[in-house]
């Protein structure tokens, strides 16, 4: 026998031992993720059976299926949560935060990743350093300034804003700063011999170029804001101006029994996060594995 | 070209007169600034002024607005270390914290990235499935744990109804002392271990199949592949988390806040936690900024211990 022919025969008993293996294997693949999903998921299945049962169905059966669904919880959890005014504050922080952080994220970016203006390093090292910053180094003198200009009569709100741009602002440019280095300069030079300005050059060719690095900055960003609690908690005391997060922490503290009502208020909260990343699976995935890393 | 060196200017109020240079000026320097300013001013009043705010008042014993504040050096942070019994046990909560986050969340993520790189039909779905709780909200996930971790109610509680035990599984385990920090560490990691996967199998599916190949050739089992091939495919992810989740855990609040706040008994009592409770409900301003201050040295600490680690030739 040739070493050719020994290869090529230790290559077919290899491949059909590998093969058997291989869908043996997949068979334990499967059987493990299978596993873990349904840790993932069970936790949110009962969630979702509590929150269509009644409180009396509860006690008698905590983890299963609905016997008879009820779907006022909702309506009940809807109005005692005040849902109606919180969930309109939480889409006002989270697109007010989003609005800022890509409008000031990207023409900072733009200018670092273009013009590179004297200071540029700096500037980009300061940046790195202060991401490192842990919140809780600073959260007291913040908490005690943001007093002095509630007292002052700024808003609130206003302010919740603008710490949460201020906390999303490393990610935000060096995401976008990222994705407009990559795009070739042609295009801006051709826009420039056109007699485009710079701001016709960054709102009529890069943005729209670099639209994928805005959606996953916007994702990122919107998903901390509207899951945020600590900060909120922090520096919004009137009832009225709660986002979701900290309302609910109010209100579970104050239906504590109540399960049935607790949640279907948790499953109000999740709804439109659930929705929007079903349908944008991939983007959120890898947006957040890009630039969200936070626990 | 010529005629441009030739006008070049030499003093500032040359310079600005002439119309070159300020447009030059205007458009490489002063725009760029322009549009850097409003992010890197909101970003300096309240990340860099605050921190360094803090600094100082951690070395006072302000109480609050509308208090005198005392200089007082070094007097919070020897309290702090020296007197303090709170403080030993909170750091050693972040410990063993940071121990379980090492390992736990670790080990799943690889496993189960492993297991789904190998997968080829119906990968995808199985990625999304799994990384749906890490977008849900804190306090909804800590809700959700409450309940199943209720001792009547709860998981425990269906697990001695089905083998007829009584109060075996069905405990409180966040109300007991031994249970409580432990038992918060599962439900945060339940939320965030998606994550860590979605990044090991990013990294898995960027290296060179090739590599596999020459594995199996050489008659290497899944083991030796996943060690010899995998590992080092994806170490510098992997190291990068590391050192992320080793901050993070000198950083842990939302969790143990939402669930215990501490108790019982200052049982899953940590350093964020502490600080909350002296800045904010006993308004201990200045000791709550000490803490803060310590907080940010141990992640510095663990930042420097792998830029050593890095500069030494470890590749990370």
């Amino acid at each position: 026998m040739t070493a050719i022919g020994k290869v090529s025969l230790r290559d077919t008993v290899l491949q059909r031992g590998r093969s058997k293996e291989r869908s043996r294997l997949l068979v334990f693949n499967h059987t493990v993720l299978l596993l873990l999903t349904a840790f993932a998921v069970i936790p949110l299945l009962v969630l979702s059976f509590n929150s269509v049962k009644t409180n009396l169905e509860i006690g008698q059966n905590p983890l299963g299926p609905p016997v008879n669904i009820v779907t006022e919880n909702f309506p009940n959890a809807w109005e005692r949560g005040n849902f109606r005014i919180t969930m309109g504050n939480s889409i006002m922080y989270v697109v007010a935060t989003i609005a800022a952080e890509l409008v000031l994220g990207g023409l900072a970016a733009y200018a670092l990743a273009r013009k590179k203006p004297p200071g540029s390093d700096a500037l980009m090292l300061y940046f790195l350093v202060a991401s490192t910053i842990p919140l809780w180094t600073y959260v007291v003198p913040l908490f005690t300034q943001i007093n002095v200009l509630k007292r002052a009569g700024v808003d609130a709100r206003i302010l919740l804003v603008i710490v949460y741009v201020a906390g999303n602002a490393p990610l935000s440019i060096f995401l976008l700063r990222s994705y407009m280095i990559d795009l070739p300069t042609e295009l801006e030079d051709a826009a420039r011999v056109d007699g485009a300005n710079e701001f016709q050059v960054l709102t009529r060719i890069v943005i729209p170029l670099t639209k994928p690095g805005f959606l996953t900055v916007g994702l990122v960003v919107g998903l901390g804001v509207w899951n945020e609690f600590f900060l909120a908690l922090l520096f919004i005391h009137d009832p009225n101006q709660f986002p979701v997060t900290t309302s609910f922490y109010k209100f579970v503290d104050r239906f504590d029994r109540d399960w049935a009502l607790t949640s279907a208020g948790a499953i109000i909260i999740i709804f439109p996060v659930m929705v929007l990343f079903l349908a944008l699976q991939r983007q959120f995935i890898e947006g957040l594995a890009e630039g969200g890393i936070k626990t | 070209m010529a005629v441009l060196t030739q006008k070049k200017p030499t003093t500032v109020f040359e310079k600005f007169n002439d119309e070159t240079w300020r447009r030059k000026f205007l458009r490489n320097v002063l725009i760029p600034w322009i549009f850097i300013a409003p992010l890197l001013l909101i970003h300096i009043f309240v990340v860099a002024i605050p921190a360094v705010q803090g600094v100082y008042m951690s070395l006072t014993d302000w109480k609050g607005v509308g208090q005198d504040a005392q200089f007082i050096g070094l007097e919070n942070y020897r309290e702090l270390f020296f007197e303090d019994e709170t403080f030993g046990k909170a750091l050693g909560n972040n410990i063993a914290w940071m121990a379980f986050f090492l390992t736990v969340p670790f080990i799943l993520a690889l496993f189960c990235a492993t297991m789904l790189a190998q997968v080829k039909r119906g990968g995808m779905i199985y990625r999304s499935i799994l990384f749906i709780p890490y977008v849900l909200a804190s306090v909804v996930t800590a809700t959700i744990w409450k309940n199943l971790l209720n001792p009547q109610r709860g998981i425990g509680a269906a697990i001695d109804n089905l083998l007829g035990l009584e109060d075996v599984f069905g405990v409180a385990y966040l109300g007991r002392t031994e249970s409580a920090l432990m038992s918060i560490a599962f439900i945060d990691n339940w939320h965030f271990w998606g994550i860590l996967m979605v990044l090991f199998l990013a990294a898995m599916q960027a290296i060179p199949p090739v590599l596999y190949d020459a594995a199996k050739i050489d008659g290497a089992n899944r083991w030796q592949e996943f060690r010899h091939v995998t590992l080092p495919g994806i170490r510098p992810t992997l190291l990068f988390m590391y050192m992320m989740v080793a901050i993070w855990s000198f950083l842990a609040f939302d969790y143990i806040f939402l669930t215990t706040q501490g108790g019982p008994g200052g049982a899953s009592e940590v350093l964020a936690t502490q600080l909350y409770k002296n800045a904010f409900l006993r308004y201990q301003a200045g000791y709550g900024a000490a803490q803060g201050v310590v907080i940010s040295i141990f992640a510095g600490f663990i930042i420097l211990i792998f830029v050593t680690l890095r500069r030494r030739g470890w590749d990370i």
